[in-house]
């Protein structure tokens, strides 16, 4: 019965070519789940199709998401839910472009410090309440607070922003932060430097405003979903914590009329075959990155099988290995480079890693902007090359320099995970046969390699990086003198000064190639070893689509329809 | 008895402070702390350290909390800032101790009715069969029945839910893992302790009344074989009303369990802290009951706790 009301609402759908997104989804009753129709029209063809049968998408998030608040947030988790019932001044548009979002305009001053945006008049909260300037206002300054109960954990992504960063360490005072509401709809923003890649920013949920009303009339307001208030394309319905999340259109989104999903569903299964096995069974949509994972053997049959559910997209983080400078004998520009040329990178992404990652011969991945095209077409696509005699040759002379007879008893750490086990393994026997060197290989707990890391207490470890906004910068200034990050005990004064000036460059083209310039000082002196550029690796149920991955392998379903 | 209670009363009130000392110490002894994070710069993990005061010297921290727990209180999660312990706790037992408490009882009938067949048909085919069934339950470890009967039952051939707690059915495959064990050692402790009892003199007694095999064996013979039944039924409910860690991950079920690994990796130290002593008293008191249940079962016990 219900096959056949799917089939005649179809076939309604495309004798009226494109329709309008509303008014089928009171046909599905509970239990109206899969009942294998989606065959012939919606497969295959890459004909438009319109959204039928239940609107309701559905996706694995692994565990609770710490928050839902945005001052707080500091994970995948809890952003990808913040992504579907918040919306910032900016948003991607379908193509992945940063467009307007809550600021239907702004204008930028002509030292790109000043931005002046214009808050749509028609936006709301889900409680009703119209979204104003001094909501936003409100809500920097509220996770610039360095009195707040909890204190925010990200408010560093803030200090882009003029006396943020003075506020926050307790320096300075909540006036001179440089945001200020004009009037209810003109916002304007002061930055400590033109940055280039501001209006991009302004799209992560560190950014996103929060509803003052109901935040000033329950503090407690972002902990269940009665209280909760948002501004984005889907509202807060059901939060049954530890085991659901459930979000539902935003009738006062001002975009509402392109909203096609009605709902989306959230669950936390913590095991990754358990998902696989919700996924064939299409109880899950969507499978995989970015918050869920596909047990590693299961993409390679995928891929075998060239199942057109498997979906890998290139994603803006880099998998590497870091040594420790201020041990002997990694100190040595050539011990490191003959580490990071003996390898044989090609092999590890064919054989190991498995999930269609490239081989790396830089460190900013090609997903990343550069000022026109990518950053890596703008630069160089290889710093070096894979060359086994060159290493022997650097790795003697190397060890010269530092006065040693023979190459070290050395451990390379990585944290618990089998893929990482896997490289290690793979990487530390090609050393063995190419080099002749013996290196072995420990598996530290996630907080204990994190502590051993930022101690300097290691010889080689494993790391991995994703952008936190897209532009080279987000790699580059973790290995400045004095970075939280740069945990490789790097002080290179000519590197950070390139950084430094990259900052302050308010020209892009001059900005990208100063980054490129310490990008090629990195990889010269095998500051870090690039592995490979790392992927996505999702599964997608045929009849999802319009789904969007962004740039840095984050989920975007505001577009999304279901066509069964 | 009263006696007998009181003094089970501060044996566990004591063991219960030495637990939450150690704990306590051994917690702030790993490396790492909760706000260590890639992505957290040194200032605002700092600050966070302040704010929940772990910046102060442990012995100090030590104190605080002794203090708030005497008052029930055992603070909020660092991971789920929203969320307090107490909060996190009630609300996942809730589904622990539902699919939990199904097990046990479905554990318990099964075991003893297996039990008291494979003794009553002593060295026959019905009995074999029985001792292969709990063999192989002792054996095959819960995640092993739990992921193969999900991908089987579930995935392939769609006869039950995935995964997740809705709807009675779902909670077969999840049952069917946790209760596996405890069936197989409840049979087998039943089936020995009956066969002993069998032959004790009071059951030929019965047998010459003329009674019928059934009542002679439910009447006379299982109230005494049950008694290692009752012992071992203390902890094994204690187990697994609290949640299996891997039975609640493969089956999705919102209970307590994920909490015992995720405390730990997130260095949720209040989180850490509320789950081992919420377990530890649920464990205490599930052996308590096991001991007064059996003191009730077995009047010599009464008798031999009068004396001293």
């Amino acid at each position: 019965m219900y096959k056949k009301t799917g089939l005649t609402l179809a076939a309604l759908m495309i004798a009226g070519g494109v329709l309008a997104a509303c008014g089928n989804s009171n046909t599905g009753t509970e239990g109206n789940t899969n009942t294998g129709t989606n065959t012939a029209a919606n497969n295959g063809s890459e004909a438009p199709t319109a959204p039928s049968g239940d609107q309701v998408f559905r996706m694995n998030l692994t565990s609770e998401p710490p928050t839902l608040d945005p001052a707080l947030m500091q994970d995948n988790v809890s952003g990808t839910v913040a992504n579907g019932i918040f919306e910032g001044l900016t948003k991607d548009d379908k193509e992945g472009k940063t467009v307007e979002g809550m600021a239907e305009s702004w204008t930028v001053s002509e030292d790109g410090k000043t931005y002046t945006f214009k808050i749509r008049q028609n936006s709301k909260w889900s409680t009703g309440n119209p979204v104003t300037a001094h909501d936003f206002e409100f809500s920097w300054k509220r996770t610039l607070d360095p009195k707040a109960t909890t204190p925010s954990p990200y408010a560093y992504q803030l200090y882009y922003i003029q006396g943020a960063e003075a506020y926050n360490t307790g320096k300075g005072k909540i006036e001179d932060v440089g945001v200020k509401a004009i009037d209810d709809n003109t916002l304007e923003v002061k930055l400590t430097h033109p940055t280039t890649y501001f209006l991009s920013l302004l799209n992560f949920y560190t950014y996103f405003p929060v509803d003052k009303v109901a935040v000033e009339k329950d503090a407690k307001w972002a902990n269940e979903a009665a209280t909760f208030s948002s501004n984005g394309p889907f509202k807060l319905t059901g939060w049954e914590h530890n085991s659901k999340v459930t979000i539902e259109k935003n009738e006062n989104y001002y975009g509402n009329a392109d909203v096609k999903l009605a709902k989306v569903e959230f669950f936390m299964m913590g095991d990754s075959n358990t998902e696989l096995n919700n996924f064939n069974t299409q109880a899950l949509d969507w499978a995989g990155k970015p918050t869920g994972t596909i047990p590693g053997p299961q993409v390679d049959k995928f891929r075998k099988d060239n199942d057109p559910k498997l979906q890998i997209k290139d994603s803006a983080s880099s998998y590497y290995y870091i040594f420790n400078q201020s041990k002997k004998p990694f100190n040595n520009e050539k011990v490191r480079k003959a580490l990071s040329m003996s390898i044989d990178r090609q092999l590890i992404v064919d054989r190991v890693a498995l999930e269609g990652q490239k081989p790396a011969f830089g460190f900013v991945p090609p997903v990343i902007n550069g000022a026109e095209k990518s950053f890596r077409e703008e630069t160089q696509q290889t710093y070096f090359e894979e060359n086994v005699e060159e290493a022997k040759k650097l790795l003697e002379e190397g060890l010269k320099e530092e006065g040693m007879s023979a190459f070290p008893a050395t451990t390379l750490i990585y944290n618990t995970s089998d893929k990482h086990a896997k490289i290690a393994t793979a990487i530390t026997e090609m050393w063995k046969q190419n080099l002749g060197i013996e290196v072995k290989t420990e598996v530290q707990e996630w907080k204990v390699f994190l502590q051993n890391r930022t101690s300097l207490n290691y010889d080689i470890a494993r790391a991995g990086w994703g952008a936190d906004y897209n532009d080279a910068m987000t790699f580059l200034d973790l290995y400045i003198t004095g970075s939280g990050n740069n945990d490789i005990g790097q002080k290179n004064e000519a590197y950070d000064k390139l950084v430094k000036d990259a900052y302050a460059s308010a020209d892009k083209a001059e900005r990208i190639k100063l980054l490129a310039q310490a990008e090629k000082m990195l990889m010269d002196t095998a500051a870090v070893m690039p592995v490979y550029y790392d992927t996505s690796v999702s599964l997608v149920q045929p009849y999802v689509k319009d789904v969007l991955m962004t740039y840095n392998g984050n989920i975007n379903y505001n577009y999304a329809y279901i066509a069964k | 008895m009263i006696r007998f209670i009181g003094r089970r009363f501060l044996n566990i009130l004591l063991s219960l402070f030495v637990l939450a000392t150690l704990t306590f110490f051994l917690m702030q002894a790993v490396p790492g702390d909760p706000f260590l994070d890639e992505k957290t710069p040194k200032a605002a993990r700092e600050a966070m350290l302040a704010v929940y005061g772990l910046d102060q010297p442990v012995w100090k921290q030590y104190g605080i909390y002794l203090g708030n727990l005497i008052q029930g209180n055992l603070g909020i999660s660092y991971k789920t800032p929203g969320q307090t312990v107490n909060q996190i706790i009630s609300q996942s037992f809730i589904y622990s101790a539902k699919l939990g408490g199904i097990a046990v009882v479905v554990s318990v009938i099964v075991g003893v009715a297996l039990g008291m067949i494979s003794a009553m048909y002593n060295r026959k085919l019905i009995d074999k069969l029985a001792v292969v069934i709990s063999i192989l339950g002792i054996s095959i470890p819960n995640f092993v029945v739990a992921s193969v009967t999900q991908y089987y039952i579930a995935a392939e051939w769609r006869l039950l839910p995935v995964s997740g707690l809705n709807g009675p059915l779902s909670y077969v495959l999840p049952t069917l893992a946790l209760s596996a064990l405890p069936i197989a050692f409840i049979a087998r402790l039943t089936r020995s302790s009956m066969l002993e009892v069998l032959t004790a003199d009071y059951i030929r007694t019965a047998k010459a009344k003329g009674l019928s095999p059934i009542r002679i064996t439910l009447r006379h013979g299982l109230r005494n074989a049950i008694l290692p039944v009752v012992t071992y039924l203390g902890p094994m409910s204690a187990n697994i009303i609290t949640g299996s860690v891997v039975v609640e991950k493969i089956y999705n079920v919102p209970g307590l369990g994920q909490f015992f690994t995720n405390s730990v990796t997130n260095r949720d130290y209040p989180l850490i802290m509320g789950i081992t002593l919420f377990y530890a008293i649920i464990l205490m008191f599930a052996r308590f009951l096991a001991d007064v249940g059996y003191a009730m079962v077995d009047p010599r016990m009464k008798k031999s706790t009068k004396g001293g």
